[in-house]
């Protein structure tokens, strides 16, 4: 919808610099935080940065070159991946029982669902810190529990073993961003219409062949994009990871958002570290495009 | 007859029990979390490090706070207020107005569009160090201007977004009405568009300033000491060997009280806004 043409001959001017003058301070910002620095790292990224050497000679592609070499960066990619590709289907199974569990009508429900969204409302170094007391060795309570179920003290090492690392991890990210995938389908389930069920109900369909056949249809574009979303949210994945294990122990839950602050900010590699910014960009650029398409489709 | 509808009524209450057996499951494991960390908060010392664990703290003192207020810890939490508050009303002053112009307009097309909704989700990591090097030229490091604008500028992808659906669900007519009528455009957007998109802007904000509020990676890069927000405070308290255990709990709880009594202000505007931020941008 656009306003028509009758408003007043004298606003003629104004009228077409106005829809720009809205969107002006909007465009300049974006462009001064998002565009402007981009550009300015393309720069940097073929020059020879470091914190000590001012090498602002051109250096060529070898930035580039060397992040194929980068062995640490791959497997912090891979280690990325491992998180997303675990993390996601469990989110959204877990969110969608979740959801179909408070669908129907239940005593309590809008206080059960305001409680249960808390987790994804907190910050995730909150919760990366809330968990990492949890899974104390000594003081925290979730050995003092398993040792409970196991009948013998367990005194787990939960974020410094190896073997259970990416477990904590996993349950701290699924912990906080379930109840998101959660309410996103609650939402989405709540907007189905009713009518296609219930006719399939009388005509014999049991519970599993209606949501197979008619709810899991009906949300599948808000599923897609709540997907998109989770997608993009972990393959940033650092403040969690962060809190809980600092990428230790050694490199081994190092995140590709980590290993690239590292290089920044703590090895002080400039121009390498916009190198990999790039790639970074040039590897997700798939994913936002695709999720920018369903967005909009789905509006 | 009554045989079998006492069995179906005796199935349905089985069922009905199960949901509540399980809502009662999911409250334990997602709340426990939060009770822990308010707990440890109120604990003493003794009772932190004490194995087993005490579940439950002999009396609500409050020495852990006092002490984040005495060491002028607690004064992250403040810069936090500043910078998430101030970069949500620039954002949603700004956002709202381009969000207007293209929904009304549809000003640069899609591509203008398409393009502000990319800028969204550019993972932050591959921004931030550009940002940096941005920052460091022009001496905005650690300043309350430096961070309010990155925060304002990261969450307009967002507000620009929603606000143009809701803008869009406005009807078109009474703009028109007043147009017509003699007011100005500005007019128009002040005396109608405004109050008709208020709930939408309430919600959109209420998203915004828990975005800027939560983040960590951003403050961690561009604040050194005077700006420090409470995320980036928090981190400093884990040590190699032990943990502030008390401070980690109490700023825990001190930066997180704020979002959760925004949040319940906000209640019946949410739903709408979390539905329509994901599912539109």
């Amino acid at each position: 919808m656009t306003l028509p043409d009758h408003a007043p001959v004298r606003h003629k001017r104004k009228r077409q610099a106005f829809p720009l003058v809205l969107v002006g301070p909007a465009v300049f910002m974006l462009l001064l935080v998002g565009l402007f620095p981009l550009i300015y790292s393309v720069i940097v990224s073929f020059q020879g940065l470091t914190m000590t050497d001012e090498d602002t000679s051109f250096q060529g592609i070898a930035n580039y070159a060397q992040l194929f070499h980068d062995q640490r960066l791959w497997e912090s990619i891979f280690h990325t991946v491992l998180i997303t590709v675990i993390a996601l289907p469990l989110e959204l199974v877990f969110g969608l029982m979740m959801a179909l569990l408070l669908l129907e009508p239940i005593r309590g429900r809008q206080v059960f669902v305001a409680l249960l969204v808390l987790p994804t409302m907190i910050s995730p170094i909150v919760a990366g810190a809330t968990w990492r007391l949890l899974f104390d060795n000594h003081f925290g309570p979730l050995n003092q529990i398993i040792g409970w179920i196991a009948g013998h003290p367990t005194p787990l090492l939960w974020t410094v073993v190896p073997d259970l690392v990416y477990p904590s991890i996993l349950i701290c990210e699924i912990w906080q961003w379930t109840p998101f995938m959660f309410l996103l389908l609650l939402a989405a389930l709540s907007g189905v219409d009713r009518s296609a069920g219930e006719a399939a109900e009388i005509d014999g369909a049991s519970y599993w062949q209606r949501l197979w056949h008619i709810e899991l249809p009906s949300i599948a574009p808000v599923m897609t994009v709540a997907i998109l979303i989770r997608a993009l949210d972990l393959a940033r994945v650092f403040d969690v990871v962060w809190a809980l294990t600092k990428g230790g122990p050694g490199t081994m839950t190092e995140t590709v958002s980590i290993y690239a602050y590292v290089q920044g900010f703590q090895q002080f590699e400039t121009s390498y570290t916009a190198a990999i910014s790039f790639l970074i960009i040039a590897l997700l650029s798939v994913l936002v495009a695709a999720a920018v398409r369903k967005v909009e489709f789905v509006r | 007859m009554s045989a079998k509808s006492n069995a179906r009524h005796r199935r349905q209450r089985a069922v009905l029990a199960l949901r509540y057996l399980a809502v009662l499951g999911l409250l334990i494991f997602f709340l426990f979390p939060v009770y822990w960390l308010l707990s440890i908060s109120f604990k003493t010392a003794d009772e932190i490090f004490a194995s087993p664990p005490v579940w439950v703290p002999s009396s609500l003192q409050l020495n852990n706070y006092l002490v984040l207020f005495k060491d002028g810890d607690a004064v992250t939490v403040w810069n936090s207020l500043v910078t998430a508050g101030a970069s949500t009303v620039l954002a949603t002053i700004i956002g709202g107005l381009c969000a207007y112009s293209l929904a009304r307009f549809r000003t640069g097309g899609n591509g203008l569009a398409s393009w502000i909704l990319s800028q969204r989700m550019v993972p932050p990591i591959a921004v931030v160090f550009p940002v940096f090097l941005l920052y460091v030229w022009f001496g905005w490091i650690d300043s309350y201007f430096g961070l309010i604008l990155l925060y304002a500028a990261f969450n307009l992808p967002y507000v620009i977004w929603v606000m143009r659906g809701y803008i869009q669900d406005i009807p078109i007519e009474l703009e028109e009405a007043a147009l017509v009528d003699g007011c100005t455009r500005w007019q128009v957007l002040w005396m109608i568009v405004l109050p008709m998109a208020r709930a939408g802007l309430f919600a959109t904000a209420v998203f915004a300033f828990v975005f800027a509020w939560n983040d960590f990676l951003f403050a961690l890069v561009l604040t050194r000491t005077e700006v420090t927000t409470f995320p980036v405070q928090v981190t400093h308290y884990f040590g190699g060997q032990s943990n502030f255990w008390a401070k980690i709990a109490a700023m825990s709880v001190l930066g997180t009280l704020p979002v959760f009594a925004i949040v319940v202000v906000f209640q019946r505007f949410l739903v709408r806004g979390i539905s329509m931020g994901a599912v539109k941008g």
